[in-house]
C-alpha cells in the first residue's frame, strides 16, 4: 500500500471539514476522489500535502507514518500535490520553475527529468524562457504538473487539474493524465468532473459533506445509480 | 554652471550614491519577499556601524578587512531576529510587524545612546586622507572603495537571485509562498534567510562608509530615510529599482548641493522625488497596479 489514510479528521478551529476519512492507493494505481464544492476535497489535499494538520486519525505513506509532518518532509518522501489554482511563480521562467520543482528531491537528475518533461510537454520547452505569470491557464496547469513531476513523484495529488480549462484542454488534460499512468506514479485525481475522473482512474470515491459516501471500482462506480442521480441528474 | 564643478559633483555624488543603494537594496529585498518594511534597517545599520569602529578602535581591524566578519554576524542577527523575533511576534499581521521592527528601532537606538553616548565617533585609517586625482575630478580612495564595494555586492546579490537554488526560492517565496511549500520549500526560513540577507547588506554597507563617515547612536535615520526614498523611487521590491534609485538620489544630492548649498543638498532628493512618483506612482522599476 502506498498511500493508508485512516480516520482522518480536520478542520479549521472549530469547524470540522473532514469526519473520519479512510482512503487508499496503490503503487501505480490511478484513483479518483469527487465530490462537490465544499465536500472537502480541498482540505483532505492540503491534509495530505502538509499544508494543514489533521486533527484525528493518521497517514501512512510508502511504509512511513506522515501525520502531521511537514510540507519538506513529505515532499522528500515523494508525495507531490499538484495544486487546484496552479501556484505558479510568476516571476520565474519556466525552466527556473521547473528546476525548482527538484528543490527537496531528486535534484542530482535534474538535468534529466527536465528533459523528460520537456519531451512530455513540448510547449513548455518552445516557453522555456518566458515567465510563469505570462503562460496561459493550460500552459501554466502543464508547468504545474511538470514542476510536480521534476521531484520524481511515487504519488501524484491533482488537485482540481480542469478547473478553468476549456472543453478541449480538460479533454487533453485527461488524456495527459493516461500518459502519465504510463510513466510510473500513483496519480490521486481530485475533482468535480466525474465521468472524465471515473473513465482515467481505476478506483474512485465520492466524498459527501466530510465523509466518503461512496467507494468502489470507477467502472462500478459510474453505473451506480446514486452516483448517476446526485452527480449526472439522470 | 561650469563642467569643470559639475562634473567633479556628479561622481561624488556616485560614489554616495552607491552606498545608499546597497542600504536600500537590504530593505526593498526584505520588503519584496517578506511584505514588511523593516523600520529597524536604519537601527541595524548604527549597530553595524558600531561594531566596526570598535573592531577597529579596540582590535585595530580596519573596517574593511571587517567585511568578513561582520557580514556574516549580521547575517545571523537577521536571521535571528526574523526566527524568534518578528515571526513569532507578528501572528501574520502586518500592523503587529511595523510596530516590532518600529519598537525594535527604539529599543536598539536607546541602548546604544546608553552603551555609547551621543558622542559622534569617527576612525582615521590611514588611507582616509588619499584621494586620486581622475583629471576631471579629485575623488577620495574610501570614497572610492565605498562605491566598488558596493557595485560588488548588488552584482554578487543579483547573480545570487538569478542563478542559485536558493535566490531562486526566494524569488518563489515573494510572490507565492503556498506554491512554495508544495515544492518542499521552508517558506519560514527562507523568510529568515532573506532578513538576514538584508541585514548583512547593512553590516557591508557600514563596513564600506566608517572611514569616510561617523558614528552615533541616531545615525540610522540619516541613512534610513534616503533608504525609504530609494525603495520607493526604485520600485517597492525592485532590486535593479534601488540601485539606479540610490545612485541618482546621490547624483541629485551632490549636484543640487552646489546649486543651494551644502545643508540643502537634500531639498533636490524630495523635489525629484515627489515630481517622478506624480508621474511614475509605483517608481522607476514598480510593477504597474494589478
Amino acid at each position: 500500500m502506498l498511500l493508508e489514510v485512516e480516520g482522518l479528521s480536520a478542520g479549521y478551529g472549530a469547524l470540522a471539514v473532514l469526519r473520519g476519512i479512510d482512503l487508499s492507493v496503490e503503487p501505480g494505481e490511478v484513483v479518483a476522489v469527487l465530490g462537490a464544492n465544499g465536500a472537502g476535497k480541498t482540505t483532505l489535499n492540503r491534509v495530505l500535502s502538509g499544508l494543514l494538520r489533521p486533527t484525528a486519525g493518521r497517514v501512512r505513506f510508502a511504509g512511513e507514518d506522515i501525520t502531521g509532518a511537514d510540507p519538506a518532509a513529505i515532499v522528500a518522501r515523494g508525495l507531490i500535490h499538484v495544486p487546484e489554482g496552479r501556484r505558479i511563480f510568476p516571476d520565474l521562467s519556466v525552466r527556473e520553475t521547473l528546476e525548482l520543482g527538484s528543490y527537496r528531491r531528486a535534484r542530482n537528475r535534474r538535468a534529466s527529468n527536465l528533459e523528460r518533461v520537456f519531451t512530455l510537454f513540448p510547449r513548455l520547452r518552445e516557453r522555456a524562457r518566458q515567465a510563469g505569470g505570462t503562460l496561459s491557464g493550460g500552459e501554466q496547469q502543464m508547468l504545474a504538473i511538470g514542476r510536480g513531476l521534476m521531484a520524481e513523484p511515487l504519488l501524484l495529488i491533482l488537485d482540481e487539474p480542469s478547473l478553468g480549462l476549456s472543453p478541449l484542454l480538460v479533454e487533453e488534460m485527461f488524456a495527459l493524465i493516461a500518459t502519465l499512468r504510463a510513466a510510473g506514479p500513483a496519480i490521486l485525481i481530485v475533482e468535480q468532473n466525474v465521468v472524465q475522473s471515473l473513465l482515467a482512474a481505476t478506483r474512485g470515491y465520492v466524498l459527501e459533506n466530510g465523509t466518503m459516501a461512496l467507494a468502489g471500482d470507477a467502472a462500478a462506480l459510474l453505473d451506480d445509480p446514486d452516483l448517476r442521480k446526485t452527480y449526472l441528474g439522470l | 554652471m561650469a563642467w569643470d564643478l559639475l562634473l567633479p559633483a556628479v561622481l561624488d555624488g556616485l560614489t554616495n550614491g552607491a552606498v545608499y543603494a546597497l542600504v536600500a537594496l537590504g530593505l526593498t529585498l526584505i520588503y519584496g519577499v517578506l511584505h514588511i518594511i523593516n523600520f529597524a534597517h536604519g537601527s541595524l545599520l548604527m549597530l553595524a556601524l558600531y561594531a566596526a569602529y570598535f573592531l577597529y578602535s579596540l582590535l585595530g581591524i580596519s573596517p574593511y578587512a571587517a567585511l568578513p566578519i561582520l557580514m556574516p554576524a549580521f547575517f545571523a542577527l537577521g536571521y535571528g531576529v526574523q526566527r524568534w523575533i518578528v515571526a513569532p511576534a507578528s501572528h501574520g499581521r502586518e500592523q503587529n510587524v511595523l510596530m516590532i521592527t518600529l519598537g525594535l528601532a527604539i529599543v536598539l537606538d536607546n541602548l546604544a545612546l546608553y552603551a555609547f553616548t551621543s558622542t559622534t565617533r569617527s576612525i582615521d585609517l590611514p588611507l582616509a586622507g588619499e584621494s586620486i586625482d581622475f583629471g576631471v575630478a579629485v575623488i577620495g580612495v574610501p570614497k572610492l572603495i565605498a562605491c566598488a564595494g558596493a557595485l560588488l555586492l548588488a552584482g554578487a546579490l543579483w547573480l545570487m537571485l538569478a542563478r542559485t537554488d536558493l535566490g531562486r526560492a526566494i524569488r518563489a517565496v515573494a510572490r507565492e509562498p503556498e506554491g512554495a511549500r508544495l515544492v518542499g520549500i521552508r517558506v519560514e526560513r527562507i523568510y529568515a534567510i532573506t532578513f538576514g540577507i538584508g541585514t548583512a547588506c547593512v553590516a557591508a554597507s557600514a563596513c564600506l562608509l566608517l572611514p569616510s563617515f561617523y558614528v552615533t547612536p541616531q545615525v540610522g535615520y540619516a541613512f534610513v530615510l534616503i533608504a525609504f526614498t530609494t525603495v520607493v523611487l526604485g520600485g517597492m521590491g525592485s532590486l535593479p529599482g534601488a540601485l539606479l534609485a540610490g545612485l541618482l538620489l546621490g547624483v541629485i544630492e551632490a549636484v543640487s548641493g552646489l546649486y543651494l548649498g551644502e545643508s540643502l543638498g537634500q531639498l533636490g532628493i524630495y523635489a525629484v522625488f515627489i515630481l517622478i512618483l506624480l508621474f511614475r506612482p509605483t517608481g522607476l522599476f514598480g510593477a504597474r497596479a494589478a
